[in-house]
C-alpha cells in the first residue's frame, strides 16, 4: 500500500568537525554507529512507506554530512531508498574522492549539493571549513567525472572580514566551474551557537556594508545567466531543485532520521534529536520520539504564502486569498514590491530583495488563536 | 474636649534631603507617641490590621501630646510645583518649622517655602539640622536662616534629628513660640480640608482642620464650593495610627470618612459645614490652580485609554491641580492632554501613573499654556501646539521669575544659559561670601525644554533653582511641525521662539532619522513652519530583509519568525504611511525637555 507523498527527505547527522556556525543536528565522529544508524533509517522508512507514492519525485539526503558517513552504510541506505527522479547528496568537498563520486552515481544518485561555501583560505578558515579552495575546485572536478550532470554549490557571504572584492571573486570562481544550481545564503550567526559568540559583534557592525551584497550576488548570477527562481537559489534553465520546490509549493514531505521534520496531511511533526531514544525506539520497532504540530487550513494557506513569494513563479491567489491583506495588496504594488498577474500574485525584482518585509506586510492579521 | 489654648498646629518645611522625615519620626520618639520598639513593632502591627480591612488611609497628619498640649504636625510635599498644596497644609497650621541642613544652608526650596510661610502669616522657628555631620557649618547656615527669616541668630535651633540631640528643645519652642489656634467652638462647624485620600473601600478620606464648632459622627456634611453632601461615617486622627474620635472640636486637625465613591466631589481647598446650623461664609483660599506646563499622555496600548482614564480621575482626587482632557492624536490615537503645575509635577503624575496603576505611557513634549489672538480677533488658549493657529496677531507666553542659589564660580555659566534662554537679568544678591541670589526673568517655555539639565551640567550640580510665575508676555512665536513622508506628525509639533526654530528643526529631523526604522521605502523627513521647509533629511528605504534558508525542517520557525515581525509592526504607531516605532516618539519627545 502505499501513500501519495511524494518527497522523502533522509537525515545523515554525522561529521568530521562540527563547524562554528552550524545549528544543524549534526553529531562528530562516530564512525562505528553509522550502520546501527542506517539500520534505525531504514526501519523509520519501513513504518512511514504507507505514506509515501510507490515511486516519490524526490529524495534528498542532508546532513551533517552525509558524505562522511561509513561508505558501506551509505551504499547499504541508498541501495534501499526509493527510486525516484531526483535523488539528491550533500557532500562537503574534503569528503568527496573519485571514488565516492562513482559510487553516488551508481546508486542511482542523480544530483550533488556541494558545500563549498568560499573560495578564499581566510574567510574558509573563519568558518572552520576543513576543505581549501583547492579541494572545492577538486571535488566539483570529482564529480563531474564521475558523470553528474547536476551539481549544485552552496556559497555563504557576509562573512566576517569578507570584503566585496572577495565575494566578487568567490562568485566568479564559482561560475567558472559551471555548477546548474547555486544557493547563496548570507551567514546567519544563530543565537548560541559558537560562532556568533566570536564574531556576532564583528558581524553586527559590518552589517551595514553588507546590505549591498545580496543585491551583488543576485546580479553577478542573473548576469552570467544563472535564473533566479527562489531568494536563495539559482539554477540553469530546468535545474531547479525538486526537493526544495516542493517545500516552496507546498507540498507534503516525508523526513527520517533524528531531528528530521515531516508534514503530511496537515500535520507535521519532528524526530527527537537525541540518538539514543531514536535507536532505541526503532530496534523495538516502534516511531521514535517526536513533537506534533496539528496545521490547519488557514496555517497552510498562511505557509502556502510565505513559501509561495521566494519563488519567482505566480502564487495562485485562489491558495491564499483568505491570508492576503487586500490593502497592503494595494500598497505594495503602489510601491513597486508586488504584482498581480493572470497567473497570480508575484514580488518585483525589488519585492523579492525584500521578501520578508512585503510577505509580512502582505499576510492579513492571524485570526483571533494565535498560532504563537 | 482639648481647649483651643493648648493646641498647636504646625508643617515642617525644608528641602528634599534636609531632614524633614528624620525629624517628624524623632519628634513621634520623644513624645513618646511611639516608642523605639513600637517605633517598627507597632506601625507594622497598624498596617497588618489596615490589610486585613483592606483600608489604605494614608496618615498626613499625626497628633502627638507634649507636656500638655496637642501637637498636630501636617504634612506638605516640599516643591514650588505644590505651591497650592503647601499653601493649602500651612493654612491649616499657625507655625512653621523651617529646618535647612548646617552642611548645605539655604537652597532655593527653602527660601520659596519661607515666603508662602510668611505669606501665610505663621510663625517661623528656625531649624539648623545635622549639626552632627563634619562638614556642618552651624554658625552659617544660622546666619543665613536668621537673616532670611528676619530673627536674631541666637532664635535659631541647633539640632541633630539623626541623634535627637536638640529635638525636645524643638518640641518646647513648638509650644511657646507657635500660637495657639483662634476660633469659635460654639459657631456653625467649618472645617478645611487640605488634603484628602481614597479608599477603595470608604471612598474618599478628607483630612481637614476644624476652624470653628465641631463635627460629630454620623453628623450631616457639605462641602461648600462643591455643593457635596454627605455623612461623616467616621472621624478622628492619626497617632500614627488611625484613632476614630467621635468629635472633631475647633482647631484640631483629623480626618472624615466620607463614604464618597465619586473623587470629583470633593475637592481640597473646600471648606466643610454642617448641612443644618450651616456656615454662611466658607473659608478663604479655595482657588481653582492653573496649571502652566502641558503635555499629552497617551497609552502605549491603546486598549489600556480606559484604564489611563479611570486612573487620572483617581489622582485627581488626591491632586486637585492635575487637569486633564481627552486628546486624539492621529499618531497616538487616543489619550489625555494633561495640565500640571511644573515639570517636576509632571513627573510625579506621570511616575505614579506607571507604579500605581502599571499603565505604560508615551508623553509628549511639554509645553507651556499660550494665550493667542487670532488674525481674526479672537481670543484663545493654547495648550497643545497641535491646535496653534497658522495665522496669528498675537502670541503671548507665560514668564517667570527664576531663583537661583551657586557658588559665586558659577555666577558666570548661569547667566550665560539664563541669556541663551532669553532671560532677562534682574537682580543679584550674595547671601554669603560663597554663595550668590541671581535673579532672571525668563519664559517659562524655556524651562520646560532641557533647561534643568543644562543648569545642572554647567554648575557641576551646585545650584539650587525655584521659580515663581509672573504673567504672559508676548513674544516671536512660531508653530514648529514634524512631517513623514509629507503627513504631519500632530504629537511632534512644538512651538518654538523664532530664532531657535532652525536649531530644533534640525535637531528633530536628525533625531527622528536616526530612530525610525528604514522602511520599504524612502521616507522623506521634514521640519517645517507653515508651508516653508526649514530642515529634511531622508530615511533610504531598505535594501534587503529577507529569511535566508527556508526548507522543510525551518518552515515552523520561519513561520514564527514572520508572525513576530507582524506582530512587532502591531505595535509600531503608523503615520500616514510610514510605521514609527514607540521608541522612537520617546527619544525625539525626550529632545523636549527630559533628556537626562
Amino acid at each position: 500500500m502505499s501513500g501519495g507523498v511524494r518527497h522523502l527527505y533522509v537525515h545523515l547527522p554525522f561529521c568530521a568537525h562540527r563547524c562554528g556556525y552550524c545549528d544543524f543536528v549534526t553529531l562528530v565522529g562516530r564512525r562505528d554507529g553509522h550502520d546501527a544508524y542506517v539500520d534505525a533509517l531504514l526501519a523509520e522508512l519501513a513504518l512511514g512507506r504507507a505514506s509515501l507514492a510507490e515511486r516519490p519525485e524526490t529524495v534528498y539526503l542532508g546532513g551533517g554530512t552525509p558524505t562522511y558517513t561509513e561508505p558501506a552504510a551509505l551504499e547499504r541506505l541508498l541501495q534501499a531508498l526509493p527510486h525516484a527522479a531526483e535523488i539528491t547528496v550533500e557532500a562537503n568537498p574534503e569528503t568527496v574522492t573519485p571514488e565516492l563520486a562513482r559510487s553516488l552515481r551508481r546508486r542511482g544518485v542523480t544530483r550533488v549539493s556541494l558545500g563549498a561555501q568560499s573560495f578564499q583560505p581566510d574567510t574558509l578558515a573563519v568558518l572552520e571549513r576543513r576543505a581549501g579552495p583547492e579541494a572545492v575546485r577538486r571535488a566539483f572536478y570529482h564529480l563531474r567525472d564521475a558523470g553528474f550532470d547536476n551539481i549544485s554549490l552552496d556559497l555563504l557571504y557576509g562573512i566576517p572580514g569578507q570584503s566585496p572584492a572577495d565575494l566578487v571573486q568567490d562568485l566568479a570562481e564559482a561560475i567558472a566551474l559551471g555548477p546548474e544550481h547555486l544557493s547563496c545564503y548570507e551567514l546567519e550567526a544563530k543565537p548560541g551557537t559558537r560562532f556568533t559568540f566570536a564574531h556576532g559583534d564583528e558581524l553586527a557592525r559590518q552589517a551595514e556594508a553588507m546590505e549591498g551584497y545580496f543585491e551583488l550576488v543576485v546580479e553577478t548570477l542573473v548576469g552570467a545567466g544563472y535564473r533566479w527562481y527562489e531568494t536563495s537559489s539559482f539554477c540553469r534553465p530546468g535545474k531547479q531543485a525538486r526537493h526544495n520546490l516542493g517545500y516552496w509549493r507546498g507540498e507534503d514531505y516525508l523526513g527520517i532520521g533524528i531531528g528530521a521534520v515531516s508534514t503530511v496531511d496537515g500535520l507535521r511533526w519532528r524526530n527527537s534529536a537525541k540518538l539514543t531514544g531514536y535507536l532505541g525506539a526503532l530496534a523495538e520497532g516502534r516511531l521514535p520520539p517526536r513533537e506534533e504540530e496539528a496545521l490547519d487550513p488557514e496555517l497552510l494557506r498562511r505557509e502556502r504564502l510565505m513559501l509561495g513569494l521566494r519563488l519567482d513563479e505566480p502564487l495562485a491567489l485562489a491558495q491564499v486569498e483568505s491570508v492576503v491583506d487586500r490593502a497592503a495588496l494595494a500598497r505594495m504594488e503602489g510601491l513597486g514590491l508586488a504584482e498581480l498577474r493572470p497567473g497570480g500574485l508575484v514580488l518585483t525584482t525589488r519585492g523579492r530583495f525584500l521578501g520578508g518585509g512585503v510577505t509580512a506586510e502582505l499576510m492579513a492579521e492571524s485570526p483571533a488563536k494565535s498560532t504563537i | 474636649m482639648s481647649s483651643l489654648d493648648l493646641i498647636r498646629n504646625f508643617s515642617i518645611v525644608a528641602h528634599i534631603d534636609h531632614g524633614k522625615s528624620t525629624l517628624a519620626d524623632r519628634i513621634l520618639e520623644v513624645t513618646e507617641t511611639l516608642s523605639q520598639r513600637e517605633m517598627r513593632e507597632q506601625v507594622l502591627d497598624s498596617m497588618e490590621l489596615e490589610r486585613e480591612r483592606g483600608i489604605t488611609i494614608k496618615a498626613q497628619a499625626v497628633r502627638v501630646l507634649w507636656r500638655g498640649h496637642q501637637l498636630n504636625l501636617i504634612d506638605t510635599p516640599g516643591h514650588v510645583d505644590f505651591t497650592y498644596e503647601v499653601s493649602r497644609a500651612l493654612q491649616a497650621c499657625e507655625g512653621a518649622l523651617l529646618v535647612v541642613d548646617a552642611a548645605q544652608g539655604i537652597e532655593a526650596q527653602t527660601l520659596a517655602n519661607a515666603y508662602l510661610a510668611i505669606e501665610n502669616n505663621l510663625e517661623i522657628v528656625p531649624v539648623v539640622n545635622k549639626i552632627d555631620l563634619p562638614q556642618a557649618d552651624p554658625a552659617a547656615a544660622a546666619g543665613e536662616v536668621a537673616q532670611l527669616v528676619g530673627e536674631g541668630p541666637d532664635r535659631v535651633l541647633r539640632i541633630s534629628a539623626k541623634t535627637g540631640e536638640g529635638v525636645e528643645e524643638v518640641l518646647d519652642a513648638i509650644v511657646e513660640r507657635i500660637p495657639p489656634p483662634q476660633g469659635d467652638p460654639a459657631a456653625p462647624p467649618r472645617a478645611l480640608v487640605f488634603d484628602s485620600s481614597y479608599d477603595q473601600y470608604r471612598g474618599v478620606v478628607a483630612f481637614v482642620r476644624m476652624l470653628d464648632g465641631r463635627f460629630a459622627t454620623r453628623q450631616r456634611v457639605r462641602a461648600m464650593a462643591a455643593g457635596t453632601r454627605f455623612e461623616a461615617e467616621e472621624l478622628g486622627f492619626f497617632s500614627p495610627y488611625r484613632s476614630p474620635t467621635p468629635t472633631l472640636e475647633a482647631g484640631e486637625v483629623g480626618y472624615v470618612v466620607t463614604g464618597l465613591k465619586d473623587v470629583s466631589r470633593l475637592r481640597v481647598g473646600d471648606t466643610l459645614t454642617a448641612q443644618e446650623n450651616a456656615a454662611i461664609e466658607p473659608l478663604p483660599g479655595y482657588k481653582e490652580v492653573k496649571p502652566t506646563v502641558f503635555a499629552g499622555l497617551f497609552p502605549t496600548d491603546s486598549d489600556e485609554y480606559p484604564a489611563l482614564r479611570d486612573a487620572l480621575e483617581k489622582l485627581k482626587l488626591n491632586d486637585a491641580s492635575l487637569f486633564y482632557e481627552p486628546e486624539t492624536s492621529q499618531a497616538l490615537g487616543f489619550g489625555f492632554r494633561c495640565g500640571f503645575l511644573g515639570l517636576l509635577h509632571m513627573e510625579i503624575v506621570r511616575e505614579r501613573l506607571e507604579r500605581e496603576f502599571d499603565l505604560d505611557l508615551l508623553v509628549t513634549a511639554p509645553n507651556v499654556a499660550y494665550r493667542v489672538v487670532t488674525a481674526a480677533g479672537e481670543e484663545l488658549e493654547v495648550h497643545n501646539p497641535a491646535e496653534m493657529p497658522p495665522e496669528v496677531e498675537l502670541v503671548e507666553e507665560p514668564y517667570i521669575r527664576a531663583s537661583t542659589i551657586v557658588p559665586k564660580d558659577h555666577v558666570g555659566s548661569v547667566m550665560e544659559l539664563n541669556n541663551d534662554r532669553r532671560g532677562r537679568f534682574h537682580h543679584m544678591e550674595y547671601l554669603s561670601e560663597e554663595r550668590v541670589l541671581l535673579a532672571y526673568d525668563l519664559p517659562l517655555a524655556e524651562i520646560v525644554y532641557d533647561y534643568y539639565d543644562q543648569l545642572k551640567s554647567r554648575t557641576k550640580g551646585y545650584a539650587s533653582f525655584d521659580y515663581d510665575l509672573l504673567g504672559f508676555e508676548p513674544g516671536e512665536l512660531v508653530r514648529l511641525d514634524v512631517l513623514l513622508a509629507g503627513d504631519p506628525v500632530d504629537a511632534l509639533s512644538l512651538i518654538v521662539h523664532r530664532d531657535g526654530a532652525y536649531a530644533r528643526g534640525r535637531e528633530l529631523v536628525d533625531r527622528l532619522r536616526e530612530e525610525i526604522p528604514r522602511q520599504l521605502f524612502d521616507v522623506p523627513v521634514q521640519a517645517a513652519i507653515g508651508s516653508r521647509i526649514i530642515a529634511r533629511e531622508t530615511i533610504k528605504a531598505r535594501r534587503k530583509d529577507v529569511l535566508a534558508k527556508c526548507y522543510g525542517g525551518d518552515i515552523t520557525r520561519k513561520r514564527k519568525l514572520l508572525e513576530r515581525q507582524k506582530k512587532g509592526k502591531k505595535r509600531m504607531k503608523q503615520v500616514g504611511t510610514v510605521e514609527v516605532p514607540q521608541e522612537a516618539f520617546l527619544a525625539v519627545l525626550k529632545l523636549g525637555g527630559e533628556r537626562r
